[in-house]
């Protein structure tokens, strides 16, 4: 997995959007190891084979023609083959670096007039024209985080429910109604979050943390608001359940039954032979993390709608606040000027780049973590 | 359908117990007498009485009478599908964890119903190896060693380290890996992985051992290593090991049981079973008429 090259690496980030790509992707490296490297560097090297192989049986010429038609039926297969998978991830990098071409070219004008400041600055004030991202990117990041925390365990728990204690009949029905989860339109979660979660969570929960805790600690400060970054982390939460538990569920009944055997033979009791299970498949889940953290960071029309929009930065969950996808679709229609239009944009820079870094950041958190076990570290 | 008493094997001329050095036996040998049977005695650790075994209905093994005796090693020979894997994992519960499984029919582990007990103790007190080398790949080779301890609540270190030098001495695999304890199970070779699933399952102390073609993955070399090692656990353990490999069933095994299609057909001493067997299935089977 070390030596994984970076191209790879990137791209998989980079298409965490795409989930087919992502899941193949996850699946690869977490089941085979090296196999991703091994699989392209062979396929170079199969490929250049062939090529000689071609030209030296051209010119021998005394295979008989059985033998000539086969080879050379399986020779255009492979070489076509091979030209559309390069064809195929030429077409998304191409497409990765004409979007990242495009955003910096069009925030131009942004990047020059406000630099780094961009990323440190507070004041998003459009009347005079002065711009910094620092809101937002608060918002996204610590929403996505918050609704990642939510999600992980339920997920994970779900999963471990369908995959090691249901029977296959509710296990195939569960399974329906959490990937349903999946197919509804995000506005439909965000008019049913304003109308009946908002509200639930503002009466519930964040007036109860308000009155005991807002005093002392910061992070539950009141008054309570409906509309706050912890309506959004739970709207996020309930999102991007459905990724995670579809991906840790395919991954774990994908853990070879006599991992399980194993652990029972050994006097272990149930509980202990499923983590065995989640050890193994953690790096599935690791591609349902990243799946699911790329969709939250993205995720725009049901954060806007419960989020609050109020570009301030507060240290309170039950606070309003705003995030990169919200502000561009909210102000997108209303950007004038030319300053303003492109300041918007290099939010949809950063945004791109937050999603990377966090999720590098996530990699490398549970790589670090996984890595020790690997090599015996509670010894 | 076959009378009880030729199932009970007996500890006749136990003396002349060493039939690890029994050469296979070839030569269809015609039955002669079965007249050496006697009642069945103490040291039998474990006896299945009337066990079947079906899976969504369909039955597995049916009507299997036997017992696996203390220090002894017990090989259960048979064609493909007749049943053995399905009779070993009865003993251990491992059909529990398979929903359609059902399992009929008494086991005594010690005189104690073993389908009564605690699944858990049951696997603690009967260890398993698999067909397949079956590591744990996100663990060490240590880690590997003294899995099931930790899965049993030992966690002090000093008794981790000393049990799991000891178990990799027994399975023969110590030498190998002493430098390299923290190294990913994976690491090692496929013969030297399935001698660590042997370690894993010795360290917990089991009082059985049941092995499911422990060397029908492994090559030659490894192998042998292997039916070595069954000969010096089988002084301090009881042993059930199933084989399609006849040659190795006679090379290790003091008792040997032949099943067919689901039903058990002779057991016997290994001697006897190979040279003079009592049933003319038996007989073709050995000598490779069938199956």
């Amino acid at each position: 997995m070390n030596n994984k090259p970076l191209l790879t690496d990137g791209m998989a980030l980079i298409l965490s959007y795409t989930p087919y790509y992502a899941i193949v992707t996850h699946c690869l490296s977490g089941c085979a190891g090296n196999g991703c490297t091994v699989f392209s560097q062979r396929t170079f090297i199969i490929a250049g084979q062939l090529l000689m192989s071609d030209i030296i049986a051209a010119r021998s010429g005394t295979s008989s023609v059985r033998t000539l038609i086969g080879e050379a039926q399986s020779r255009i297969g492979d070489r076509v083959f091979y030209a559309l998978c390069v064809l195929a991830s030429v077409v998304i990098l191409a497409t990765i670096a004409g979007i990242l071409f495009q955003l910096v070219s069009s925030s131009q004008l942004s990047i020059a007039k406000f630099g780094f400041g961009f990323l440190t600055g507070s004041t998003w004030d459009p009347v005079m024209e002065e711009y910094g991202a620092r809101p937002f990117i608060y918002g996204t990041v610590v929403s996505s985080l918050m609704g990642l925390a939510l999600a992980l365990p339920l997920s994970i728990g779900i999963a471990v429910f369908l995959v090691e204690v249901a029977g296959l009949n509710v296990r195939t029905i569960a399974s329906f109604l959490v990937e349903t989860l999946a197919a509804i339109p995000s506005v439909v979660y965000g008019v049913w979050g304003v109308f009946v979660m908002v509200p639930f969570i503002q009466e519930k929960v964040g007036m109860p943390l308000a009155e005991k805790f807002g005093e002392s600690i910061p992070l539950f400060a009141g008054p309570a608001v409906g509309p706050s970054l912890l309506s959004a982390a739970v709207i996020l939460a309930i999102m991007i359940i459905p990724i995670i538990t579809s991906i840790t569920r395919d991954v774990m009944l994908a853990i070879p039954m006599s991992q399980r055997e194993a652990a029972f033979a050994l006097g272990s009791t149930k509980w202990e032979a499923i983590k065995i299970v989640i050890a193994n498949a953690r790096w599935g889940i690791l591609g349902g993390i990243i799946l699911g953290l790329g969709r939250a960071l993205g995720e725009t029309m049901a954060v806007t709608l419960v989020i609050g929009n109020s570009p301030y930065i507060n240290s309170s969950i039950l606070q309003p606040s705003y995030t990169m996808a919200s502000v561009i679709a909210n102000e997108f229609t209303e950007a004038t000027s030319d300053m303003y239009l492109s300041a918007l944009i290099e939010v949809g820079l950063v945004l791109l780049i937050t999603t990377f870094v966090v999720n590098m950041l996530a990699r490398f958190l549970v790589w670090s973590v996984t890595r020790r076990s690997i090599a015996g570290g509670r010894q | 359908m076959q009378r009880h008493d030729d199932l009970i094997m007996t500890e006749e001329q136990t003396h002349s117990d060493n039939t690890s050095s029994t050469p296979p036996a070839e030569t269809g040998v015609k039955k002669s007498d079965t007249g050496q049977h006697d009642a069945p005695t103490k040291s039998e650790r474990l006896t299945v009485g009337n066990l079947g075994v079906a899976f969504s209905g369909n039955s597995a093994i049916r009507n299997i009478t036997m017992s696996f005796r203390d220090g002894k090693a017990t090989a259960i020979i048979g064609p493909s599908g007749c049943g053995k894997s399905t009779l070993l994992r009865a003993l251990n519960r491992m059909h529990d964890i398979i929903p359609t499984a059902k399992v009929t029919g008494e086991i005594l582990l010690d005189g104690e119903n073993v389908m009564q007990m605690d699944a858990v103790t049951v696997r603690r007190r009967i260890g398993m190896v698999f067909q397949k080398p079956n590591p744990f790949p996100t663990m060490s080779i240590f880690d590997n060693a003294v899995a099931g301890l930790r899965f049993n609540g030992i966690t002090k270190r000093s008794l981790l380290k000393e049990v799991a030098e000891e178990s990799l001495m027994k399975s023969a695999l110590w030498d190998e890996v002493k430098d390299r304890l923290k190294q990913p199970a994976m690491s090692l070779s496929g013969g030297q992985q399935q001698r660590l699933c042997i370690a894993r399952a010795l360290a917990v102390e089991p009082e059985i051992l049941l092995m499911d073609e422990p060397t029908s993955a492994l090559d030659p070399i490894a192998t042998a290593k292997i039916e070595e090692l069954i000969h010096e656990l089988k002084t301090s353990y009881t042993i059930v090991i199933v084989t399609h490999n006849m040659q190795q069933a006679a090379r290790v095994s003091d008792y040997t049981a032949f099943m067919y299609m689901g039903e058990l057909v002779e057991t016997g001493k290994t001697r006897s079973i190979f040279t003079n067997p009592t049933k003319k299935q038996t007989e073709d089977y050995i000598t490779g008429r069938f199956g």
